[in-house]
């Protein structure tokens, strides 16, 4: 298995649509079959059309605000003695993480495709806030899934997707989190395919999904490239890219435009509490490959193929699956997968937010605890940029009820 | 050799009406219990299709997912499945039984066992919710070389070119999804326009047993009588929770289910 150089990642696939002859595919329903090769005739068509992408860039840089900032973390630097820490602040982006990128593309292409409505799945509430968002802004109905926990426990934007006049849909199916409210979502487009566009929220599922969200979050590294060039005068020999990854929609964007150069990705996923034997860390942990919403991936399961219990602090990176991009990024050897707990991702919150002006949600703290645990065995010679995807406004509620208060 | 499935298509047509298939899922209410109700309903039903259990299905609707739920904590796994396939095989040998599920499991077992295991328990046909064509090809082939049907899906929304290609590569029996929707949606089609649908799919091959599913209830079982096959699913697995509710036994509640059904169609 190996990554073509000069070829966008996400059309390093065969004709099954299966990256490195493994992952990723469509398995769907006889019904998404049409829709689906629907939209990938029309996403083909437009990513190729130059007033579609002036059109994209035009709402990326008026709307969502590109570029977002890149910054050094002086403090965490010094505090911590060893490499230099960046952190590429994507929450700054209009409505606060990375999510607005492929919420905004696919509200661009449910108009093209003459839809009126939209809708979407949501774990952390991230993504239905933007969809709902941009839904709005493009004169769309919104109806977004979201699990009843992830309802209860992720309340700002909640709060944010009713004010943006979106129908939230509870799903008390199951463990009530992200993997439900993307079945419940698939099963809605089942039923609605022919009025409705669906967005799915990360690079997961059938594989148009994965390349719509892939090519849209792409932004981030766009911009990145360039900041470090400017900030370095070229790409940095030592150079490592952390981020996390719960569906890899951030991870994936903040390394596309990287692929070809030396920099070391680094992905972290959700470990879960120290306490548990749970977790929704499937590269970490070496979960075998099994068929999740459409596509073959490396995913939580049981030995019969039954999908498995996750747990994390994070909503947003609380599912047993992961992108079949990142399933391809480790078994080339491209990128390397580690996992951070509850606690390490809530200290790193911490650190992170008293030390400096940026305060990262639950998600991108597990990028944080990584960066915050290899810094100071690391030379001055070494930079680290983290990707700062979401802000923690949203996991007040819960950073109360870990550590007593909140501070940003 | 003639299939069981096709001996039983052929022999409907000659009663002049269409098979009734019943989809019940294994594991629910017991592991007894889903095989009692196979031995039950199989007096009424001409094809048996049995559930095997995924916690993640995205085509089925609440009615199924129930029982699945259901299914999954009375702890059924597929050793218990193909368990009940092959008693209820060995009580009624010539009643075809389709097994009905999510890739993911077969994929787990690997194809090859999954199959095996089929054999030995006398599984007639298969029914992958997720696998459509051309991507079941490959599995598709495997199936008919053990003598297992493999039931391609069409819906509304398969295109003609398609429709024939799928046709072409079918087996005993072809199963068209009455509407967009998930299993169990209301029918949110007139009967008519299914019927339309359905006849202009049967003129592209006449020789191919056509079954409709989706939606179908005994309120609107009787208005698409004269389609080759039809399947009631959702409204059994309901028939079971309404049951567990009541009290009531559901292996004698279903029994009667299906004997209605049958009446109406008769």
């Amino acid at each position: 298995m190996k990554i073509k150089k000069g070829v966008p990642l996400i059309d390093q696939h065969d004709k099954n649509f299966m990256y490195g002859g493994k992952f990723g595919g469509n398995f769907i329903p006889e019904t998404l079959k049409k829709p689906i090769n629907d939209l990938t005739k029309l996403f083909s068509k437009l990513r190729n059309n130059k007033n579609f992408l002036k059109e994209r860039d035009f709402y990326f840089k008026n709307y969502v605000g590109a570029p977002t900032p890149f910054i050094k973390l002086e403090n965490l630097t010094n505090h911590l003695g060893g490499a230099q820490i960046y952190a590429k602040v994507v929450s700054e982006a209009n409505g606060g993480a990375h999510k607005i990128y492929n919420a905004t593309v696919h509200c661009l292409i449910a108009k093209k495709a003459g839809k009126k409505f939209i809708v979407g799945d949501t774990g952390a509430g991230y993504a239905g806030k933007m969809l709902s968002m941009a839904a709005r802004k493009f004169g769309l109905k919104c109806k977004i899934f979201m699990g009843a926990k992830d309802i209860k426990r992720q309340r700002p934007n909640v709060e944010a997707m009713k004010k943006n006049g979106a129908k939230i849909v509870p799903v008390t199916t199951g463990s009530q989190t992200l993997v439900d409210a993307v079945s419940e979502c698939m099963r809605y487009w089942v039923s609605n395919c022919d009025t409705t566009h669906m967005c799915v929220g990360s690079t997961v599922g059938p594989n148009i999904f994965i390349k719509i969200c892939a090519w849209s979050t792409a932004q981030i590294s766009r911009e990145l490239i360039l900041q470090v060039k400017e900030e370095f005068g070229k790409i940095p020999k030592k150079l490592k890219l952390i981020n996390c990854v719960g569906g890899g929609s951030s991870a994936m964007g903040f390394w596309n435009e990287f692929m070809d150069t030396n920099a070391e990705f680094i992905g972290v996923e959700a470990g879960g509490p120290t306490k548990s034997k749970l977790h929704a860390a499937p590269l970490t942990n070496n979960s075998k490959i099994g068929i999740l919403h459409g596509a073959a991936q490396y995913v939580v399961q049981d030995k019969e193929g039954q999908i498995g219990s996750t747990e994390s602090i994070s909503a947003g990176l609380d599912y047993p699956g992961i992108s079949p991009l990142h399933c391809f990024l480790k078994d080339t050897k491209r990128a390397k997968y580690t996992s951070a707990s509850d606690e390490a991702a809530l200290k790193a919150y911490q650190l992170v937010s008293s030390l400096e002006n940026i305060s990262p949600s639950l998600e991108p703290s597990h990028a944080f605890a990584e960066a915050i645990r290899i810094a100071p065995k690391l030379s001055s010679s070494e930079i680290l940029i983290v990707d700062s995807c979401g802000d923690s406004l949203k996991d007040k509620d819960i950073i109360i009820r870990k550590i007593g208060s909140y501070s940003r | 050799m003639k299939s069981k499935i096709s001996t039983v298509f052929e022999q409907c047509k000659m009663e002049k009406r269409p098979a009734l298939i019943t989809y019940t899922v294994a594991g629910d209410n017991s592991k007894n219990n889903s095989l009692k109700i196979l031995n039950s309903i199989s007096k009424h039903a001409d094809i048996c299709e049995l559930g095997f259990v995924h916690n993640c299905p995205i085509a089925d609707g609440s009615q199924i997912q129930n029982s699945s739920y259901r299914a999954l904590k009375n702890g059924i796994n597929l050793k218990d499945t193909f368990d009940i396939v092959k008693k209820f095989k060995k009580n009624r040998p010539e009643k075809p039984l389709i097994l009905m599920g999510y890739y993911n499991l077969i994929y787990q077992m690997g194809e090859n066992l999954f199959l095996k295991n089929c054999k030995s328990s006398k599984v007639d046909g298969l029914i992958i919710v997720d696998l459509p064509w051309p991507e079941n090809k490959k599995f598709a082939k495997k199936c008919k070389q053990k003598s297992i049907s493999f039931i391609q899906l069409l819906s509304p929304t398969t295109t003609k070119d398609r429709i024939k290609k799928i046709i072409n590569d079918s087996h005993d029996m072809i199963y068209y999804i009455s509407m967009l929707s998930t299993t169990g949606g209301k029918l949110k089609v007139s009967p008519k326009k299914i019927l339309q649908n359905y006849n202009k799919i049967r003129r592209v091959n006449p020789s191919k047993n056509l079954v409709i599913g989706f939606g179908i209830t005994d309120k609107t079982i009787k208005s698409l009588k004269s389609a080759n096959g039809l399947v009631v699913g959702s409204m059994l697995c309901k028939s079971i929770t309404d049951s567990l509710k009541m009290g009531q036994n559901p292996v004698t509640k279903l029994d009667k289910v299906v004997y209605n059904l049958k009446n109406k169609i008769l």
